[in-house]
């Protein structure tokens, strides 16, 4: 059963376009990830799902409620995490939390057991005021309060931006124990190497969703020969890659250069071309492609267009 | 690049900053060279906005010693101020101004007079192929736009060092890369540059890099040795094994 159904979802504000015809399915139980840098038109479509904002056209469903109708029992099962940090910050964390639970008429205790793995981690401050909790402990009561009424479905918008790798970890490790529960998740990243914590993800940019698939099918469907290329002298490589009669793309990734070619050109003519050019060190291989990869492949064919 | 005989441009010996109790910054020593792409990583809460604002001058240290373009951090905040640039991923330009009017606006306070000023809008938008978006205000920008523009105002006055905190969060693929070409470019030219990130391929394109834990710098070398030193494929690995350490948090 899809838990979330979006159809030729549209929305501008005034003359700039932030979604266009955003079509997607999100069966339950799924985590499914929308992966894509700032100004891709994520939050929007948050912001649609969870019944704050209307579209310009189109309709969706979460539980096969639709968001405008149903939009009051649209907010009684779903969770939402805003990406800005938004509970309330003169009240204490366990006041934030009881307030949650309030408004959606039960209690903490009653749904405990389902925040208490991320509750603890907090509960030594409980007395202290939301707005002197550091990043990360704001980021784990914020997803308490989202939680407390045991939604069916879950909304994160970019839990983890700004968050330092192992605290990031730290945090998908969280979201597998709640899909473990049964919650449907939908969440945000601007981290492309988040995408694989995810059962599918949609790449998407400039309001528009690029690709939707598993991570794996993401990456089997790249299309061409992956190379990494390595030389004393990184700066110099790049231009020169990029000089190279039959490269297509060639962007720095990491300690390699990531390098696709128009045609299967061979490893023996790169390296003979950067001999020629005066490199030392070369060092050519073939590589699987990243969702990064992916990303990036997307944008440079949009822009070949 | 010989790191034994460059010029120093910061030079820090047992700098600490305590609030109250709590040491943010224990001791930490180490120099950076001119002309180096220097990465300072480390978890949330590890110590290096503490460490960057004593750096800056914005903040005197408890104890210790450093020296920033030749500054001493405790009497010549002042000085240190016009050898600097500093751009963050919070805090970089003001969204209500026109791109010409930050260029303006920042090239006055980073010292420039007026015909500087001009000459160097003129240069700076050409290169980033911005003419077009003169009198555009900064808010309606892409952040990846943005984020180019601001990096190219902290370097308009040709700082010697220059700051960058978590300059590319939220920044896409393609952006975040040229991004990373102004840094090199600017490298080039020998300003100096101190980043901080959370994207771990970003590491990979420094010289040198150092890992905060809790206050201390638990790792400092070339991406290369790091990696050799603690049998990792990348540097995400060697964060990981070195921030799991990590007591505390924030």
């Amino acid at each position: 059963m899809n838990q979330i159904e979006i159809e030729h979802i549209t929305k501008s504000y005034g003359n700039v376009p932030a979604l266009r015809d955003i079509c997607l399915r999100i069966e339950s139980g799924e985590l499914f990830g929308l992966i894509g840098p700032d100004g891709a038109g994520k939050t929007t479509l948050f912001r649609i799902l969870t019944t704050l904002l209307l579209a310009d056209e189109g309709r969706a469903a979460v539980c096969g409620l639709d968001v405008v109708k149903d939009m009051a029992a649209v907010r009684r099962i779903a969770g939402y995490m805003p990406g800005r940090f938004s509970l309330y910050q003169d009240l204490t964390v366990e006041e934030n939390l009881t307030f949650f639970a309030t408004v959606f008429h039960t209690t903490v205790r009653e749904n405990y057991e389902l925040i208490r793995d991320i509750y603890v981690q907090i509960e030594p401050f409980k007395k202290r005021r939301a707005g002197k909790l550091s990043g990360g402990m704001k980021q784990k009561l914020a997803l308490c309060c989202a939680l407390i009424h045991r939604p069916q479905v879950l909304f994160l918008d970019e839990p983890t931006t700004g968050v330092d790798p192992v605290s990031r970890m730290e945090f998908w490790d969280m979201l597998d124990r709640l899909k473990e529960q049964g919650i449907t998740v939908m969440v945000s990243t601007p981290y492309m190497d988040e995408a694989s914590r995810c059962n599918r993800i949609a790449l998407m940019r400039g309001g528009q969703c690029l690709q939707t698939d598993t991570p794996d099918g993401i990456r089997a469907s790249f299309g061409k020969t992956l190379w990494a290329v390595r030389a004393a002298d990184m700066y110099h490589l790049l231009d020169d890659l990029r000089a190279f009669s039959a490269a297509f793309s060639c962007y720095a990734f990491g300690d390699t250069h990531h390098l696709t070619l128009k045609e299967e050109a061979n490893e023996k003519e790169l390296a003979a071309y950067l001999q020629q050019k005066g490199h030392t060190n070369i060092r050519i291989k073939t590589i699987l492609p990243t969702i990064e990869d992916c990303f990036i492949m997307n944008d440079e064919c949009r822009n070949d267009e | 690049m010989n790191a034994g005989t460059m010029n120093k441009v910061i030079e820090t010996r047992l700098l600490t900053k305590r609030f109250g109790s709590f040491t943010a910054v224990n001791g930490i020593s180490f120099e950076v060279s001119e002309g180096e792409i220097f990465g300072f990583l480390g978890a949330n809460g590890a110590g290096k906005t503490t460490a960057m604002r004593m750096l800056c001058g914005l903040s005197v240290p408890t104890s210790g010693e450093a020296r920033v373009a030749g500054c001493d951090v405790y009497k010549e905040t002042e000085q240190i101020k016009r050898h600097i640039g500093y751009m963050s991923q919070k805090f970089s330009l003001y969204g209500d101004l026109k791109v010409w009017e930050n260029i303006r606006l920042f090239g006055g306070i980073y010292g420039l007079r007026g015909k500087q000023i001009a000459a160097k809008t003129d240069e700076l938008l050409h290169d980033l192929n911005l003419e077009s978006e003169r009198n555009t205000f900064v808010d309606s920008l892409p952040l990846g736009w943005k984020q180019k523009l601001a990096f190219s105002v902290a370097v308009i006055h040709e700082p010697r060092i220059v700051f960058l905190d978590e300059p590319t969060g939220g920044v896409d693929p393609i952006t975040r890369r040229q991004f990373w070409e102004l840094i090199y470019k600017a490298a080039n030219r020998g300003i100096t540059v101190f980043v901080t990130t959370h994207y771990m391929d970003e590491a990979e394109y420094c010289n040198r890099v150092s890992v905060m834990v809790d206050g201390y710098i638990e790792a400092l070398d070339t991406p290369e040795a790091l990696k050799a030193r603690f049998e990792a494929d990348s540097m995400g690995q060697v964060f990981h094994a070195l921030a799991r350490r990590a007591r505390r948090s924030e």
